[in-house]
């Protein structure tokens, strides 16, 4: 990684050395991969015949996992082992399960996150997520022929804290380096946007397997501006077939179903669900307790019917959206349709009458988010070249709260805020001496507490002992690029930093990830040991080489000591080359890295400053 | 990071009435350099100094942006705080037109036609008080009438806020 070579931000070195880079839509009810070869973006297929990689996964007794289409194969027949829609559990507690979900599978109860029991064991649905993402990154390997630099993951714009954090998780499990977590409906947005070089004020409207997101973003010369994002994390064309299933059997007079009946009931209202998006009726065959099937008309009206409500979830998110940046229907150019479930015809009339407009559809829904999101990637990665340069601009989409005195909320960083963004907050201690306390985060709309979703309760701890309200601390929330929150704390009086231990109430806690990460390198064969080996070696050279030569450019910007520590490290490290474990020439890179941090820092706020006193002259109007 | 101030961050003159244009392009010129997506294959310190000045950038545009947290920024800039809690100073001629502003707004609660009307009028009304705040800060440097004009400004801010919940709840 070279240090500090920021005269061009984001431009390769060797422009015509391409780093591959992928984007993934990791969805509820598929997956694909996307990259940008020879500047033009395109799926991958996952095999011969398909780009669409189903979110299922399959655990047998040995512990091996199948996913995708052979694992669909056989989810009525083992659907207990048979994972589908992970997405809806991803972040989530037990408490949050949907009634189905606990009919469709055995779960657990379990600290952060719910657990799912399969005959090869307890699983989370992260590593369910992961086993998805590794096939996903096997395939790219495959077709590309090389190794990744990184993904661009997508996930539901009005996915929260917990659920990003479980998807940033998923894809370190499946050895992918997480370039950016981009919205769902910012990455359709960049695909359409880039498609038509458009201008203007744009709606997306993204209902997928499990989610529905809704976002207004502003183009303009080179900008994607998100300025207002909205939806509901557990509405999706899931429910559409859920509903529809519960009806049929309803029609059946069957009563209460086995397991694998009910799943098989369900993998027929989806089909049935899918036919109807092109015909007027259709036969379901739905299956018998006693194997028989039954026959059900059904036709596209009664379904309609039976799914309005659903359709009519969807508008108010929308009419937020709109409220919160004062534009009106008429301010908007134009709507795109993302996702498999804006299909349906009912659900295109909705969205049409809505904006009294004909949205756009002409990029496949299924595809288009894994396009934008390997757009983005692309550029991430390093591979802009000369002319493209566009800038994208994220939002916050819930806004971030702190418990104050009898269970409210007090926001201090309010939804559709642009990322990164940070809000400092001062507290003070209460009791003589007091070094402790505990600050309890949420994110959400409500002003009460308990109708947030908890995020997590952060204790300060190493608060220097002062006599009460003497102390004052300073505590910074900082929401980055991904839409994550990082917590740190510092008295002020003192400037002693406080230690700040998180306590996430989702999610799994970093020592679980570490463990399952261990694990799997453990098993991993010779071939990836050696790998890894070889890569940390590349890795220590190119750090050195970088530090070298900050050193020889920037040595004014150096007292003596730190100098002499620099150089302390760089000898240590050159010996742990020698060695042969991956993991000590790792942990001499931290050092090494840890010791030149202030100088890197230093180096990097000087070439920020210059090259915004650069930019400013260039761009004063003459 | 060493802090900037707002204005200069963006190269603008350190004033109330701004080139609204100008803002937003020197906006985006400071994020084309500084934003974390310029970074992502950079080290980790270099990725943790880009997002502290996006992060920068991004509160001086807000607080720029708005005319009402430019004013006071600008005041405290000139050494002026603007305490929100405190209104002892407000005159009774003023409290007694928000009282009857507040009032009208509850009355007005479920009659969209009538919560149009007052956010039309209400909306007159900050026009006219940042006129008199631009006066004060960029012309006659008044900055004790600014800030009296300023902490109006904040209970005209509330109403709007009330105005837009009822209309919210009108819609969902």
């Amino acid at each position: 990684m070279a240090l500090l070579q920021i005269s061009e931000p984001g431009m390769s070195a060797e422009p015509h050395q391409a780093r591959i880079a992928v984007g993934i839509d990791l969805g509820t009810t598929n997956s694909l991969v996307a990259t940008v070869r020879h500047s033009l973006p395109e799926c991958l297929r996952v095999d011969e015949s398909a780009f669409l990689l189903p979110s299922v996964v399959r655990y047998f007794p040995d512990g091996t996992k199948v996913v995708g289409a052979a694992a669909v194969a056989a989810q009525a027949a083992d659907s207990r082992n048979t994972i589908a829609s992970v997405k809806r559990m991803m972040g989530r507690g037990m408490q949050d399960m949907e009634p189905a979900l606990h009919e469709r599978y055995d779960l657990i109860d379990a600290d952060g996150m719910v657990r799912i029991n399969t005959v090869a064991g307890r699983v989370t649905p992260v590593e369910v997520s992961a086993e998805i993402l590794k096939i996903l990154r096997l395939r790219a390997e495959q077709s590309l022929a090389g190794e990744l630099v990184g993904a661009v993951i997508t996930v539901p714009a009005y996915f929260d804290d917990a659920q990003r954090q479980a998807t940033k998780d998923a894809a370190r499990l499946a050895g992918l380096n997480v370039l950016r977590l981009l919205n769902e409906p910012t990455a359709a947005a960049i695909a359409y946007g880039l498609d038509h070089a458009a201008e203007g004020v744009y709606a997306v409207y993204d209902l997928g397997g499990g989610t529905f997101d809704f976002s207004i973003l502003r183009l303009s010369r080179g900008v994607f501006e998100v300025m207002a994002t909205s939806g509901d994390s557990a509405l999706g064309g899931d429910d559409f077939d859920q509903i529809l299933a519960d009806w049929l059997t309803q029609q059946t007079h069957s009563g209460k179903q086995n397991r694998d009946i009910a799943r098989g009931v369900l993998i027929e209202a989806r089909r049935v669900k899918e036919a109807l998006t092109q015909e007027t009726a259709v036969i379901a065959n739905v299956p018998l307790e006693n194997g028989d099937i039954c026959y059900v008309n059904i036709d596209a009206e009664r379904f309609q019917l039976l799914t309005r409500q659903l359709v009519e979830r969807t508008l108010s998110p929308m009419k937020k959206a709109l409220r919160d940046v004062d534009l009106k229907v008429s301010d908007i150019e134009a709507v795109v349709l993302v996702g498999g479930a804006t299909r349906m015809p009912h659900v295109r009339r909705a969205v049409a009458a809505f904006f009294g407009r004909e949205p756009f559809t002409d990029i496949d829904p299924d595809k288009v988010v894994a396009i934008g999101a390997a757009i983005q990637a692309n550029i991430l990665a390093g591979n802009r070249r000369v002319g493209e340069d566009w800038l994208l601009l994220d939002v916050t989409p819930l806004s971030l709260g702190l418990e104050t005195m009898g269970g409210l909320v007090e926001k201090i960083i309010p939804r559709n805020s642009t990322i990164p963004v940070a809000k400092a907050q001062e507290f003070t201690t209460f009791k003589d001496g007091q070094t402790a306390m505990a600050i309890h985060a949420v994110q959400g709309e409500r002003e009460l507490v308990q109708d947030c979703r908890s995020l997590a309760r952060f204790e300060l701890r190493g608060i220097p002992p002062l006599v009460a309200g003497a102390a004052r601390i300073r505590v910074t929330f900082q929401v980055d690029a991904d839409g994550l929150l990082s917590v740190s704390a510092r008295e002020l009086s003192t400037g002693v930093e406080a230690n700040v231990i998180v306590k996430p109430s989702y999610g799994l806690a970093d020592e679980e990830i570490t463990a399952m990460l261990r694990a799997g390198f453990d098993n991993a064969n010779n071939d990836i040991r050696i790998r890894a080996l070889r890569e940390q070696q590349v890795e220590a050279k190119r750090l050195i080489e970088a530090v070298e030569m900050a050193m020889v450019e920037d040595g004014d910007l150096l007292v003596a000591e730190e100098k002499q520590v620099i150089e302390e490290n760089i000898r240590e490290l050159l010996r742990t080359c020698d060695g042969q474990t991956h993991l000590a020439i790792k942990a001499a890179i931290d050092d090494l890295s840890h010791a030149t941090a202030k100088f890197a820092e230093r180096r990097m706020n000087e070439a920020i400053r210059k090259a915004l006193t650069g930019s400013r002259i260039d761009d004063l109007p003459v | 990071m060493q802090v900037i101030d707002y204005f200069s961050l963006f190269g603008m003159p350190e004033r109330f009435e701004l080139d609204m244009p100008q803002l937003e392009q020197a906006y985006r010129n400071v994020q084309a350099q500084v934003h974390p997506d310029r970074f992502v294959s950079k080290t980790e310190v270099e990725r943790r100094v880009a997002m502290q000045w996006a992060t920068h950038a991004n509160e001086a545009y807000r607080t720029l942006r708005n005319p009402l947290s430019r004013a006071r920024y600008l005041l405290s800039r000139r050494g002026i705080e603007i305490d929100a809690e405190r209104n002892t100073a407000m005159s009774s001629i003023f409290l007694t037109e928000q009282m009857r502003w507040r009032e009208a707004v509850e009355d007005a609660a479920g009659n969209a036609g009538e919560l149009e009307r007052l956010s039309d009028s209400l909306r007159e009304e900050e026009r006219e008080m940042f006129a008199k705040v631009q006066r004060a800060l960029d012309v006659e440097r008044d900055d004790a009438q600014a800030a009296e004009t300023l902490r109006r400004m904040m209970f005209v801010e509330k109403l709007r806020v009330d105005i837009n919940d009822a209309r919210a709840v009108l819609e969902s």
